[in-house]
C-alpha cells in the first residue's frame, strides 16, 4: 500500500490524527469500516480495471487503423470488444463516481461520520473484489464474445465462450452498486447534521440520491434477467431462445429495463461532480439550485421509461414505440436544465483558469455533444438509420466518457487536497484536461460520420471508404490514453512529493472543506451545526 | 460510386432525401444550442475572469422566468421534432399495397434471399428501380439485421417471427448490405451488395442465368410432399380448414377471438399448430417443427398466398 508508506512521514508535520495515518498495514486497511478508506480501496480496485479495459480499448482501435482483419482473428476481436465493454461498464463505469468520490464525500457532505452501515460498505468492496476477480477469470480463461449486452439466442446457446462466467461477474457487480445505493439513501435521509435540510444539500449529494434510487430499484431486474439468461445457457430452460418457445425479444425488454437507467448512473454523478465543481470556479452559488437538484430526480424517474428506444428496429409495436421515443425526447429537458443553469451560474462570477475550470469547460463542450446527439437516436425516423452504427458508439462514449470520465477525473483533481492531502502540479492538471478533451474529440468525432455512412457497430473488417475516418479515430485515441497516463503519473507523484494541502485549496463552500485535509477518522472534530444555504459565498440577492 | 474519401452515404431510395432532411434539421438545431452554450461560456471566462484571490462575486440565487424559458423552448422544440420523426417513421414502415414481394433468411453469417419467380440469390439483392419491394425476413438461428444504408433502411431479423422492411431504390448502382445486429465470429463478413438495375435489366437478370422454380411452385411440391393436401383439401370438405383465398382474411377462432392470417399467422400454424385453431376445426394437426426449414416455411406461404378463392358457382 503505498498510501500508507507515505504517511509514515506525512504525519510528522500533520497536526492530527487522520483518516490516512490512524492505523498502518494491510490489515488496517481490509478490515476498515471507514468510508474514506473503502473509497480509496475503491479508487485503487477501479483504476486497475479502467487501465484494463482501456487496454481492450487500445486493442480495438489498434485493429481497426486497417480495413482487413490482420492483428487479430474475428474470435478475439469479438473477445476484446465484448471485454472492454463489459469491464467498462460494470467494473469501471458504474461505480467510478459513486463508490469514490460519493463513498468519500456523501457522509462528509451531509455531515456525518460516516455511512449508515459502514459493515455494508466494506461489503460492497468486497463484492465487486470477488466479482472483479469473476471476471478476469472469464476474460483468463478464454473470454466472452457476446458483447456487453448479452443479446440472446446468441449469447444463450450459440456462443462458445465463458458466458456464464461473465454474467455471473456482472451479476454479483450489481450486488455492489445495490449495496452502495442502499447505504447512500439511508445516510441522506437519516444522518444529515443539525441544520442541514434537504435544500440545503450539496447538488452532489442529490446527483447521488438519485443515483442510489436507480441503483436499488434497477439493479434487481438485471440481476434476474442473467439469472435467467444463465438458466437458459446452463439448463436448457426456454426464456429467449425461440427453439426452446421462449422470445429474444424478451431478453433486449428485460436488460434495458435496467441497461438504460443504468445510463444515467453512468451520468447523474458527473452532474453533481460538475455542479459542486462549477459553483467553485465562479465562487457563486449554483444558478437554480432546486432546479438542478430536481432534475437529478427527473432524469432517474423519466429514465425507467424509456428503454424500448434501444428496440426501434427490434420489432417493438410501433406504438410502444411511440411512447419510449417522446419520454426520451422529454429527458433531454432536464439534461438542458442542467446545461443552461451551469452556464449561468458562470454569468458574473469570479472565473478562475485552474485544472477544475478546464474540466469544467471541457466537460460542458462533450456533454453537450453527447446529450444533443440523443436526440437524432431518440426519433424513430432517423434511428432507423442510425441503429447499431458507430453514431451510436459515438453518441454513448461522449456520454459516459466525455460525461462520466470527465466528471471522474475533474473531481478526482478537486478533491485530491482532501483525499490525499496533497497538492498536485496545476499546470499538468490543466495539459490533462487539454489532452483528455483535445484526444477525445479525434477519436470519437469521426466515428459521427462513420455511423451516418453506414458503418456498423463491432464490424471487424469493413469497407475500404471507412478506412481514413478509423485512421483518424485511432490516432485521437492514442492522444487520449495520454491524456489518462498523465494524471496517473503527476498525481502519484503528488503523493510523495507534492506539497501539503490546505484545508480549503480553492477557497470552495461545503463542509468537506470546513474540516482538516486530510480528514480525521469521524470526519469532524465536533458534529458541523449548518447554519446557511449551500454555496453560499456572500449574501444572495433575489433576482 | 465510390470515391476514396465519402463523408456522406449515397441517397438511393425514395426515403433517403426525407431522412436525412430530419438528419440536418436536428443538426442545425443541436449546432444552435450548442453555439449560444459555447459563446456564452468563452465570453463568461473572458469577461469574468477572477481578477484577485479574495475576489467574491454577487450572489444570485437563480430566475423562475429564466428557468420557464429554458425549459419550455426545448420541451416544445424537443415535441416538435418528435412529431417530424414519427410521421418519418411511419411512411418507412408502411409499405405500399402493390409492392413486390422478396424473402430473406438470415443464418450464421450469410443472407439467402428469394425472389417470387424463385430465383435464389446469396448475399445479393437485384431490385428493379422505382418499384417499391417489401422484404419477409426471419433467422435461421441468432439475430441479425438487414441493413442498407445507402437507402437508410434497416431492421432485426428475428429467429422465431417474421419482420418486413420495404423500400423504393431510385439510384442505379451497387450499394452495401451490412448485417448491423451482432451475430458471432463472422458478423462482420455477413455483408452483401444490394444491385439497382433498370427494370428492363432486371427482367434480363431475372430470366438469365439457371431457372429455378418460381416460390409457389416450390410450395405447391412441399405441400404435397408433407401431405397437407390430405387434410386441407380445395374443396373445404377436409378435417382442417380449405386454404384457398385463406390469405388476408380474419378468420374466427375455436375458443373466440379472431386472427388475421397473414406470412406470422400461417408460419405459427406450420410450427405449434393448436396454437390457434380456425372455429369448426379439431387441433389434430402435428407440428412440424424441426421438419421444414425457414426457406421451405416461406415457399409454403407463397404457395398459400398464391391459391385464390374459388369461383362462386351459384348465385344467391
Amino acid at each position: 500500500m503505498a498510501i500508507t508508506e507515505q504517511d509514515v512521514q506525512a504525519s510528522e508535520d500533520a497536526p492530527s490524527v487522520n483518516y490516512l495515518n490512524n492505523g498502518y498495514g494491510l490489515k488496517s486497511w481490509l478490515l476498515t469500516k471507514d468510508h474514506k478508506r473503502i473509497a480509496v480501496l475503491y479508487i485503487i480496485s477501479i483504476s486497475i480495471f479502467f487501465a484494463l479495459g482501456g487496454l481492450f480499448a487500445s486493442l480495438v482501435r489498434f485493429e481497426l487503423m486497417t480495413p482487413e482483419g490482420d492483428l487479430m482473428s474475428s474470435d478475439t476481436y469479438n473477445k476484446v470488444f465484448s471485454m472492454h465493454g463489459i469491464i467498462m461498464v460494470f467494473f469501471f463505469l458504474v461505480p467510478s463516481i459513486p463508490a469514490t468520490i460519493g463513498n468519500f464525500l456523501v457522509p462528509i457532505m451531509v455531515g456525518a461520520k460516516d455511512l449508515a452501515f459502514p459493515r455494508v460498505n466494506l461489503l460492497s468492496w468486497y463484492v465487486y473484489v470477488v466479482a472483479g476477480i469473476l471476471g478476469t477469470i472469464a476474460v483468463v480463461g478464454g473470454g466472452v464474445d457476446t458483447g456487453w449486452t448479452f443479446y440472446t439466442p446468441y449469447s444463450s446457446t450459440y456462443s462458445n465462450s465463458n458466458v456464464i462466467l461473465a454474467a455471473m461477474a456482472a451479476f454479483m457487480a450489481g450486488f455492489s452498486s445495490i449495496l452502495t445505493g442502499l447505504n447512500f439513501v439511508v445516510t441522506i435521509h437519516t444522518m444529515r447534521a443539525p441544520g442541514m435540510t434537504w435544500f440545503r444539500l450539496p447538488l452532489f449529494v442529490w446527483s447521488h440520491y438519485a443515483t442510489s434510487l436507480i441503483m436499488l430499484l434497477g439493479t434487481p431486474v438485471i440481476a434476474i434477467t442473467l439469472v435467467l439468461l444463465m438458466l437458459e445457457r446452463g439448463f436448457g430452460f426456454g426464456f429467449f431462445d425461440p427453439n426452446l418457445g421462449g422470445d429474444p425479444v424478451l431478453f433486449q425488454h428485460l436488460f434495458w429495463f435496467y441497461s438504460h437507467p443504468a445510463v444515467y448512473i453512468m451520468i447523474l454523478p458527473s452532474m453533481g461532480v460538475m455542479s459542486e465543481m462549477v459553483a467553485s470556479v465562479a465562487r457563486k452559488r449554483v444558478f437554480g439550485y432546486e432546479f438542478v437538484a430536481f432534475s437529478s430526480v427527473a432524469i432517474a424517474i423519466l429514465g425507467f421509461l424509456v428503454w424500448g428506444h434501444h428496440m426501434f428496429v427490434s420489432s417493438q409495436s410501433t406504438y410502444a414505440g411511440m411512447v419510449f421515443s417522446i419520454i426520451t425526447f422529454l429527458v433531454a429537458v432536464p439534461s438542458a436544465i442542467k446545461t443552461f443553469n451551469w452556464t449561468a451560474t458562470l454569468y458574473k462570477g469570479s472565473i478562475v483558469y485552474d485544472t477544475a475550470m478546464f474540466y469544467v469547460y471541457g466537460y460542458l463542450g462533450l456533454f453537450l455533444v453527447g446529450g444533443l446527439t440523443g436526440l437524432f437516436l431518440s426519433s424513430m425516423g432517423l434511428d432507423i438509420h442510425l441503429h447499431d452504427t458507430y453514431f451510436v458508439v459515438a453518441h454513448f462514449h461522449y456520454i459516459m466518457v466525455g460525461g462520466q470520465v470527465m466528471g471522474y477525473l475533474g473531481g478526482m483533481h478537486f478533491w485530491w487536497p482532501k483525499i490525499t492531502g496533497k497538492m498536485f502540479p496545476d499546470i499538468w492538471g490543466r495539459v490533462s484536461a487539454l489532452l483528455v478533451f483535445l484526444g477525445f474529440n479525434l477519436t470519437f468525432f469521426p466515428q459521427f460520420i462513420l455511423g451516418y455512412m453506414g458503418m456498423p457497430r463491432r464490424y471487424h473488417v469493413y469497407p475500404d471508404e471507412f478506412q481514413v475516418l478509423n485512421v483518424a479515430s485511432s490516432m485521437g485515441a492514442s492522444i487520449l490514453a495520454l491524456g489518462y497516463l498523465v494524471p496517473g503519473a503527476y498525481l502519484t507523484w503528488s503523493i510523495f512529493k507534492g506539497p501539503k494541502a490546505p484545508d480549503n485549496p480553492w477557497g470552495a463552500k461545503g463542509l468537506e472543506w470546513e474540516t482538516t485535509s486530510p480528514p480525521p477518522t469521524f470526519n469532524f472534530e465536533e458534529t458541523p451545526v449548518v447554519t446557511e444555504e449551500a454555496y453560499q459565498y456572500g449574501p444572495i440577492e433575489e433576482h | 460510386m465510390q470515391t476514396d474519401f465519402p463523408l456522406f452515404p449515397d441517397q438511393a431510395s425514395s426515403f433517403a432525401f426525407h431522412v436525412d432532411a430530419l438528419y440536418f434539421g436536428i443538426l442545425a438545431l443541436c449546432v444552435f444550442f450548442a453555439l449560444i452554450v459555447v459563446i456564452l461560456v468563452v465570453i463568461f471566462a473572458i469577461k469574468y475572469q477572477r481578477k484577485s484571490d479574495d475576489e467574491v462575486p454577487r450572489q444570485i440565487a437563480g430566475h423562475l422566468g429564466l428557468e420557464i424559458f429554458w425549459t419550455a423552448i426545448p420541451a416544445v422544440l424537443a415535441l416538435g421534432v418528435f412529431v417530424w420523426a414519427t410521421v418519418l417513421y411511419f411512411h418507412l414502415i408502411t409499405p405500399p399495397p402493390n409492392a413486390m414481394e422478396m424473402y430473406v433468411v438470415g443464418k450464421q453469417w450469410m443472407w439467402k434471399l428469394q425472389h417470387p419467380e424463385g430465383k435464389k440469390e446469396i448475399n445479393e439483392l437485384h431490385v428493379p428501380l422505382g418499384e417499391s419491394v417489401r422484404l419477409t425476413m426471419t433467422s435461421e438461428d441468432v439475430l441479425h439485421s438487414f441493413y442498407i444504408p445507402a437507402f437508410r433502411v434497416k431492421k432485426d431479423v428475428v429467429p422465431g417471427r417474421y419482420t418486413n422492411l420495404w423500400f423504393k431504390a431510385t439510384q442505379v448502382g451497387s450499394y452495401h448490405l451490412f448485417c448491423a445486429e451482432f451475430c458471432g465470429t463472422e458478423h462482420s463478413r455477413m455483408i452483401g451488395t444490394v444491385h439497382v438495375l433498370e427494370p428492363q435489366d432486371y427482367e434480363a437478370w431475372l430470366t438469365g442465368g439457371t431457372a429455378n422454380e418460381p416460390m409457389e411452385v416450390a410450395g405447391e411440391r412441399l405441400f404435397e410432399q408433407y401431405a397437407c393436401h390430405t387434410c386441407h383439401k380445395m374443396d373445404g370438405t377436409g378435417r382442417g380448414p380449405s386454404l384457398a383465398g385463406l390469405f388476408g382474411k380474419t378468420v374466427a377462432l375455436e375458443g373466440g377471438g379472431t386472427a388475421l392470417v397473414d406470412e406470422a399467422y400461417i408460419r405459427e400454424s406450420i410450427l405449434n399448430p393448436s396454437a390457434k385453431i380456425m372455429a369448426g376445426y379439431k387441433p389434430i394437426m402435428p407440428t412440424f417443427k424441426g421438419q421444414i426449414s425457414e426457406e421451405g416455411i416461406i415457399q409454403l406461404i407463397a404457395y398459400i398466398k398464391s391459391l385464390k378463392a374459388p369461383e362462386l358457382t351459384s348465385m344467391e
